[in-house]
């Protein structure tokens, strides 16, 4: 098992016939995901190949789902069509989208994701995330998937390279899922979510957790976590020496007078148990500690 | 900053009194005479507090409104040099009230947050009488319709002779906000004049960059002169970078992994008295020569800098192209370069990449292979 992804999943690729969308479907295709499909209205009836590896392409995301039974979007699709794409998957009631693309206008996303919400059939992930990876089973976005092994360790980060960073550190251990949810104002997926979804996947063990500044996400995850998870939970969280009201690259990155501080982060999860490291390697570390130990 | 958020609510009907924009101390008194002689002189910097900080003041004829603007201009408020004083008639408050709408994190919508208690920054009425604040939840999917409006203004408390010319301006300010896709939209204080009718007397517009691409009329709000000379810079080379102050410079890929970078570098600079990174400059996943060159060219320009600490995960960019790009970006700098490098690589090629680095044996870069470990000898090296 895993979380979200696993080695049935089908996926399509919304703005695949793209510079970008061609490049990480060939990373995909090459890491063990069943790529069935792409979309681009333009496109519609040809087929691209990848080493060897022919994608039908069709003209709308209802069209590859009927003929495929995708249940997985991943989308490239530049930021000033990224709302139409993702309405448009939300429409045929695809079951998991996973944004990849950065610089989405916030309103945008504000409108996509509570129109997924009124829906009540859509999962989306991101957007300006990583997309998730269940190492060894399926990969949904530009996640490297040579990095780590399928294992029972659950990963769940608003940062990619702290990802990527986690995952090099705790190699030899391997995990489930390691999701990123990536660090605008409004994602589709929390932290909460994933935790949840780790809670329940019985071939997680413990979870690692990332956060960074700006927002409250990390507090209302260490109160989820006081109530609701039973499994190891280790944390870590970016950007103590960030000045405030400076943007630190991802868009929701930002402490705003005294909210959003890493400082109140770290100091929430620890009040619950968690136990956050210093530094990525001091994280991987506290966690290696408690798989050892279990 | 005030003047361009009142502009953007003239454009969109908000009863709003633009006032006359100087920067020159002389242009105030013309100004004045233009708005009825006794106005109020106003800093126009990018920052709250300016009341406090003796950035307004109120001048009661022309000569006066000269002097005003000569001592506010050039004042340094909470680090932003004023460059711009914004002549503004006074008005006749009979009331003041807080409003604005805002991109919710947390529900993952919009707010509107209200309150009669206006004048005064909001949060410190949410700390003494935190009754006094609605906040009203807004599905993105309706907006500000009439009936939301009501609800507004009803929740906020409007006293009865403004509620219909509240609810109007609800929506003209709602208009401002999802029109101009702005990621918050301020007015402290909304007044009632003497004469019963609101005005938007002060107001702070925060705009998405994001959405740059729909809204080339915004490329105008930009503050170029009031941005930090090495800011401005790197963000004419499409790099992510801002400015610290400490002694470490710091190239990353990822906002993440650089945001740790930061901290790990502040931590190990606690052992050499306190030596702190200089800078954030993340530069994305496609680290090519040119961009490392870029990005070193920001950073050694940095008088501040005495040491340069390259942190770099080979996700999808691989640790030799990075290594590569070090390598060549250091030739292209030449003499430029001229402070110690600490180089990390991790992740896909790594063996290779150090293995470039090892053979170039440039006499600048010194490779350590941990993250904890190259922090701690960036930070030895900015101590010397």
């Amino acid at each position: 098992m895993s979380i979200f992804l696993n080695e049935q999943s089908k996926v399509i690729v919304q703005g695949m016939t793209g510079s970008e969308g061609q490049k990480h479907t060939r990373r995909m295709i090459a890491a063990g995901t069943n790529i069935v499909g792409g979309v681009n209205p333009k496109k519609a009836g040809q087929s691209m190949d990848f080493d060897g590896t022919s994608v039908p392409v069709f003209g709308t995301v209802k069209e590859a789902m009927d003929a495929t039974g995708a249940d997985v979007s991943v989308v490239f699709v530049p930021p000033a069509g990224t709302k139409g794409a993702v309405t448009e998957a939300v429409d045929a009631a695809m079951p998991l989208v996973v944004v990849i693309t950065e610089g989405v206008p916030v309103h945008d996303t504000a409108d996509f994701f509570s129109y997924a919400q009124a829906k009540g059939t859509t999962r989306i992930i991101g957007p300006n995330c990583p997309g998730l990876i269940s190492p060894g089973k399926s990969n949904a976005g530009i996640i490297p998937a040579d990095i780590t092994k399928g294992g029972r360790v659950g990963l769940v980060s608003k940062s990619g390279t702290l990802t990527y960073q986690m995952m090099y550190e705790l190699r030899d251990f391997g995990f489930s899922s390691c999701v990123g949810i990536g660090g605008d104002p409004i994602v589709g997926t929390t932290h909460i979510d994933c935790l949840q979804a780790f809670q329940d996947d019985p071939d997680t063990d413990a979870i690692v957790m990332i956060g960074e500044i700006g927002g409250d996400a990390e507090e209302r995850a260490a109160d989820y976590i006081k109530e609701h998870v039973t499994k190891p939970v280790v944390g870590y969280v970016a950007g103590f020496t960030a000045p405030e009201g400076k943007t630190m690259g991802h868009a929701g990155a930002i402490v705003s007078g005294s909210s959003g501080t890493a400082a109140a982060k770290k100091e929430a999860l620890e009040a619950v148990g968690v136990k956050v490291g210093k530094t990525p390697s001091e994280t991987a570390q506290l966690m290696r500690e408690i798989l050892q130990n279990g | 900053m005030e003047y361009q958020a009142k502009e953007l609510f003239a454009k969109h009907d908000v009863p709003v009194t633009l006032g006359v924009v100087v920067e020159d101390p002389d242009r105030a008194a013309d100004a004045a005479r233009q708005l009825g002689d006794r106005v109020v002189v106003k800093a126009q910097v990018k920052t709250g507090g300016r009341g406090k900080a003796g950035g307004v003041k109120l001048a009661e004829n022309p000569d006066q409104a000269v002097e005003r603007a000569r001592d506010i201009l050039g004042m340094d408020i909470k680090g932003h040099t004023v460059h711009r004083v914004l002549i503004a008639p006074t008005a006749d408050i009979a009331d003041e009230y807080y409003f604005s709408f805002l991109v919710d994190r947390t529900n993952r919508g919009y707010l509107c947050i209200a309150s009669v208690e206006g004048g005064v920054e909001i949060e410190e009425v949410a700390h003494s009488n935190p009754d006094a604040i609605a906040r009203v939840p807004i599905d993105p999917q309706v907006g500000v319709d009439d009936a939301k409006a009501a609800e507004i203004v009803a929740a906020t408390g409007f006293p009865e002779e403004v509620a219909d010319e509240a609810k109007d301006v609800v929506k003209r300010l709602w208009a401002v906000f999802i029109e101009e896709d702005a990621s918050l939209v301020e007015v402290n204080p909304l007044v009632r004049l003497g004469d019963g009718h609101l005005e938007a007397l002060d107001g702070k517009v925060t705009l998405d960059a994001n959405a740059d691409f729909r809204h080339s009329e915004h490329a105008g709000y930009e503050d170029k002169a009031a941005a930090d000379p090495l800011e401005a810079k790197a963000k004419a080379k499409g790099l992510n970078y801002v400015k610290l102050d400490g002694a470490v410079g710091i190239i990353g890929n990822g906002a993440g992994l650089v945001m740790s970078t930061l901290d790990v570098v502040a931590y190990a600079g606690e052992k050499y008295d306190g030596v702190k990174p200089a800078n954030f400059l993340d530069i994305g996943g496609g680290a090519s020569a040119e961009v490392m060159a870029d990005g070193l060219d920001v950073i050694l320009n940095d008088e501040q800098v005495k040491s340069v600490f390259v942190n770099v995960f080979g996700g999808i960019t691989a640790c030799d192209a990075v290594a590569n790009g070090i390598v060549s970006a250091l030739g292209m700098l030449g003499d430029e370069a001229n402070k110690p490098l600490v180089v990390r690589l991790d992740g896909n090629n790594v063996e290779e990449g150090r293995r470039i680095l090892d053979e170039a044996n440039h006499p600048l870069v010194t490779l350590v292979d941990t993250m904890d470990g190259a922090a701690d000898r960036a930070a030895e090296l900015a101590s010397k």
